[in-house]
């Protein structure tokens, strides 16, 4: 029983990690309509970024303010110079693009950063919480961050005219034109938005799984499948599908005699994908209709 | 000569679909067309000749990835399923093989097994898959790529699959009297299987069934609006795209001697994503174009840098993007078009002139 | 398997016995690649995907020939050293291995990395008779002269070092609980083979063997459930980034069990510092390298040696990155087997004096580890040396132990 609470604690700190990847990769979706694959490379690079000025000697809440505006902007710029000349070629080829800038952001990384582990400190200290040593002050702090950055977006696309502009943009790229909105620029708004919410994620990620070019690879992944299981359409469930995967995969590790060590991750793909055939827009996803 | 060639009108004229056109999207003439295959045969049938063998070995697996692609290509091209897991089909067809081969099957009648257990496979898969779409369907499949690996290390396995350490294969003598080296040999082999399933999937895309396949692309809603069975025709598709990929696998483990588990990784999968989109979605002819790309490219970028040759064929790949859009078929499609419009208007001048 | 060896053995006997015809050697008898001026050498490293941590090894293997070279090279000949990127990808290794041989006709092969892209390179290196000479990795199968004679291991295999472990808790902890880390992959079944043959009867003592894969983000679960398991013994057999998670996370949740950590994750620079210098005191690892981020070396003529060549011909190398001192020494061996051989650089001389080293002293490697190798002996470095952290460096402690996993 301990065993099971201490599991299911750590599934949850683990879960932040992913919650605040698949925050991410939702702003995403809600602004070009497709995942992203160098999202995970964008942070990584971003967190190194902030790694650099730290190292150089900035405070730490200089160096996050400055890392999240730079990615902010960096995002609009990639949008604009990467991906608008290409926003007519079929989906496919923008997935290769996004290919491409995975495997240059990622090779940059380690030719100038190198590939070993670096440490990066945390805002909120790594001491057990309240005494108990299951979850640290840092895995607190995390999960109250992810959660603030959900609040902040749910008010932001319900509350503001911006929010509801990119809303409509995405979903309805042509009407949304008729009706004076700036489509393009409402796009590259959102890649400025995920790359800042990823920069947040890489920063906070960072301390609990040591910063190298290959760290978002395997949260990358999670995050993905956090935010397909909750629904890409629906930032909260993305954040709490983050939660699920990191809970069920310890799970799944734990208590799954013979092949649970093994084959935790196919046994976690498989109980998402199980859950999709049921709810094939993920948990909390709207199903779209299509019309002929 | 006033009147334009009948192709060339369906080019200019036919609504593009989301992805990509037909197969036969021909960009010659019937007869230069012949002639272009033709000219491709023969230097295809010469090359291990005039070449070092390293070469012919380099070429036959540029025809094992082309044919690798392909198989996605019927699946993602014709079919518009997005799939992530490819390198898991390609996996199990090499396995399949290697398996086999060490009880002493010979080499070419593994290759019908691994296509029939990658069809199994590939069917089955495609029933959950029937319920999934886009990047849904994407995460699905990415699953499959994933497992891969994980279960054939898996340790009750071991005695089968070789577990972490793989399972290393003699490569196949050329038959007795046959003139050629191991390698030459091994090509001629590939190219013999690859021309057949080349043939077998123009000739499916062509077909009723492929024009099935293509409706459900284009409108899913539509095509069962007139009456195809979406669900038989999507499950199907994946079966066949799976035994393409399968049979490729198999050739690959017999050229490559070694199948392990870090052979098939998910960027395997990524590999043919690339290929497939830099020939050109729904081309067949793009896939082996495809395959020159994965092959080759990244043997490029590292020339130009060691340290930074990810970030080379980052850029490289971009470029490729940027240039060509709808990729190695489409720009050629493109190519040909701009060619026609120029005889035509050269046409109309020298007729008016002559008037 | 067995129908393979087979095979190869009768291949190889024609070309043994057209050796054998060759009248008395020559004073020069050259190889493919060797000139009077140059030796040509390949290998492939992983300088890009998942692997792409160890490419230094090539890199500073290439900055190492470079200063070879500027010093004059092996016996006047320059080292022409060719390396590509195989991206830990076995058909890829396969394919630029056969480019070294077939096209660029290098002499050896030398420290191919990894088990996998090794495996897939293995035959083709025995059936075309080319040295494929000192592996980067610590499989047990690199030793198999009578099946394999062109190819020879190096580092000490990662089995034997799990019948150290194993040996040392049999002695200081016989009624200990074990939980086991290790990746799943080769080397880690290789470490989890170790531990439990050298455990032998006492195998039981393992009460949790987790697994991770390079892609789990943490190894937190793991952790916490050898605690919950009531582990108190931890074999930590992670590379640096998940020895490191683990040491910390150990220490978080305040479990404190005898700590063994393998020697792939026992840096100081690398896994001890971001773990957590405090977090780590008490652990015990074992040794064949000198680590170049562990102050007793600081005054060590080797290390001094190593500081400036990485200084002047590798300054972007990073001096807290043991594939940067591997790198080298690796190097070191290949060049003394080359001087061995003189200017009989044939493919056959390079084998002979591979299996023919003799109290070969590397200058990082330990002090009195010595590299010795015999026809029947595939195995360079068989010594290791076990230390314990005392919260700044490394005290070794205890003899030198010779490895004792069966070929």
């Amino acid at each position: 029983m301990e065993q099971l609470l201490q599991q299911v604690l750590a599934g949850l700190a683990t879960g932040a990690i992913y919650a605040a990847m698949a925050l991410a990769v939702v702003m995403i979706y809600q602004a070009i309509d497709h995942l992203n694959f160098a999202q995970g490379e964008m942070a990584t690079f971003s967190t190194f970024f902030a790694w650099q000025m730290i190292q150089w000697g900035w405070p730490y809440w200089a160096a996050f303010a400055i890392t999240v505006a730079a990615s902010f902007l960096g995002g609009v710029a990639i949008e604009r110079i990467l991906f608008r000349p290409i926003r007519n070629a079929p989906i496919l080829s923008q997935l290769v693009a996004f290919i491409a800038l995975f495997s240059i952001l990622n090779s940059a990384d380690g030719e100038i950063w190198d590939f070993n582990i670096k440490t990066f400190p945390s805002p909120f200290g790594s001491r057990p919480l309240f005494g108990s040593s299951l979850i640290s002050t840092h895995q607190a702090g995390m999960i109250a961050v992810t959660l603030v950055m959900l609040a902040l977006l749910y008010l932001f696309f319900r509350g503001s005219r911006l929010g509801l502009a990119m809303r409509a943009a995405a979903a309805n790229p042509q009407s949304a034109r008729l009706v004076g909105i700036r489509v393009g620029w409402m796009v590259a708004l959102g890649w400025g938005m995920s790359t800042a919410i990823g920069a947040v994620a890489g920063m906070l990620i960072a301390p609990v799984v040591f910063l190298e070019p290959n760290m978002m690879l395997g949260v990358l992944l999670y995050g993905f499948a956090g935010a397909v299981l909750g629904g890409l359409s629906s930032p909260g469930g993305a954040v709490i599908g983050g939660f699920a995967v990191g809970v069920v995969e310890n799970l799944a590790g734990t208590f799954i005699p013979y092949v649970g060590h093994e084959l935790k991750l196919t046994i976690a793909l498989v109980l998402i994908v199980a859950v999709l055939m049921v709810r094939p827009a993920g948990l909390f996803g709207r199903v779209t209709v299509s019309r002929v | 000569m006033t009147v334009p060639e009948p192709e060339t009108i369906a080019l200019e004229g036919r609504p593009r679909p989301a992805v990509a056109t037909s197969a036969g999207a021909s960009i010659l003439r019937p007869g230069a067309r012949q002639l272009a295959i033709g000219a491709t045969l023969i230097v295809a049938l010469a090359a291990p000749l005039v070449t070092q063998n390293f070469i012919t070995f380099q070429l036959t697996l540029v025809m094992v990835y082309g044919l690798a692609i392909l198989g996605l290509n019927l699946l993602t091209g014709f079919n518009g399923q997005f799939s992530l897991g490819h390198s898991a089909f390609y996996g199990i067809g090499a396995y399949t093989t290697a398996i086999l081969m060490n009880y002493n099957v010979d080499y070419y009648w593994t290759l019908p097994c691994a296509g029939a257990v990658c069809f199994v496979v590939g069917f089955l898969f495609g029933l959950p898959a029937l319920r999934l779409q886009g990047i849904y369907l994407a995460l699905a499949t990415f699953a499959l790529a994933v497992a891969l690996p994980q279960i054939l290390k898996f340790q009750p396995l071991e005695p089968l699959t070789g577990g972490v350490q793989g399972i290393a294969l003699m490569k196949p003598d050329p038959p007795p009297g046959v003139p050629l080296n191991p390698d030459q040999w091994l090509y001629y082999f590939t190219l013999l299987v690859l021309l057949v399933m080349f043939a077998g999937a123009t000739s499916l895309v062509n077909s009723r069934t492929g024009r099935a396949i293509m409706a459900i692309r284009d409108h899913p809603t539509a095509a069962a609006a007139m009456g195809i069975n979406l669900p038989l025709y999507k499950t199907l598709t994946f079966g066949v795209s799976a035994f393409y990929t399968g049979v490729a696998g198999a050739l690959g483990a017999i050229v490559i001697q070694f199948v392990g588990p870090d052979s098939f990784p998910f960027l395997l999968s990524v590999s043919f994503l690339v290929g497939l989109v830099v020939g050109g979605v729904g081309s067949i002819p793009g896939s082996l174009v495809g395959g020159v790309f994965v092959l080759f490219v990244p043997n490029l970028a590292e020339r130009v840098s060691t340290g930074l040759s990810g970030a080379i064929y980052g850029v490289i790949l971009l470029l490729v993007i940027f240039v060509m859009p709808s990729g190695a078929a489409g720009f050629a499609r493109l190519l040909g078009g701009r060619l026609a419009r120029a005889r035509q208007s050269f046409a109309k001048q020298t007729t008016g002139r002559i008037k | 398997m067995k129908e393979l060896t087979r095979r190869s053995l009768l291949a190889a006997l024609p070309a043994a016995a057209a050796l054998a015809a060759i009248p008395a050697r020559a004073a020069k008898n050259y190889g493919p690649g060797v000139t009077d001026t140059a030796i040509k050498i390949g290998n492939t490293s992983p300088y890009s995907g998942p692997a792409s941590s160890y490419g230094t090894i090539g890199k500073s293997e290439a900055a190492y020939f470079k200063m070879l070279n500027d010093q004059g090279g092996v016996n006047g000949r320059k080292i022409d050293f060719i390396s590509y990127d195989d991206a830990y990808s076995p058909p890829k290794t396969v394919e630029q291995v056969r480019k070294l041989v077939e096209e660029d006709g290098v002499l050896l092969v030398m420290s191919p990395l990894g088990t996998p892209t090794n495996s897939a390179i293995w035959h083709y290196m025995n059936q075309k008779k080319v040295p494929q000479l000192f592996v980067a990795t610590g499989a047990t199968k690199w030793n198999d002269p009578k099946h394999y004679p062109w190819t020879i291991g190096w580092q000490p295999n990662y089995q034997s070092e799990g019948h150290a472990y194993a040996a040392y808790i049999l002695k200081n902890k016989p009624d200990g609980k074990i939980g086991l880390l290790y990746q799943n992959d080769d080397f880690g079944k290789d470490y989890l083979k170790g531990v439990t043959d050298g455990l032998g009867a006492k195998a039981s003592m393992i009460v949790l063997a987790a697994p991770y894969e390079t892609t789990d983000p943490t190894v937190d679960s793991q952790i916490i459930g050898m605690k919950s398991a009531g582990a108190d013994v931890f074999v930590n057999t992670g590379i640096p980034k998940f020895a490191a998670q683990a040491i910390r996370k150990a220490a978080e949740i305040d479990w404190k069990p005898l700590h063994i950590l393998a020697s792939v994750g026992n840096s100081v620079g690398a896994t001890l510092k971001p773990a957590g210098l405090q977090n780590a005191k008490g652990i015990v690892s074992d040794f064949y390298l000198k680590d170049p981020t562990d102050p007793q070396w600081k005054n060590d003529p080797g290390y001094l040696q190593w500081v400036a060549f990485m200084d002047k011909y590798y300054p972007a190398g990073d001096k807290t990155d043991a594939g940067n001192v591997t790198g080298p020494s690796l190097c070191q061996t290949t060049v003394q087997v080359l001087k061995q051989c003189g200017d009989d650089l044939t493919r056959e001389n390079v084998m002979k004096q591979a299996a023919n080293l003799h109290n070969f002293r590397v200058p990082m490697l330990l002090p009195g580890i010595e590299i010795n190798t015999s026809p029947t002996d595939f195995a360079p470095i068989k010594q290791i040396q076990m230390g314990r952290f005392d919260g700044a460096r490394w005290q070794l402690f205890g003899p030198l132990i010779t490895g004792q996993a069966p070929a």
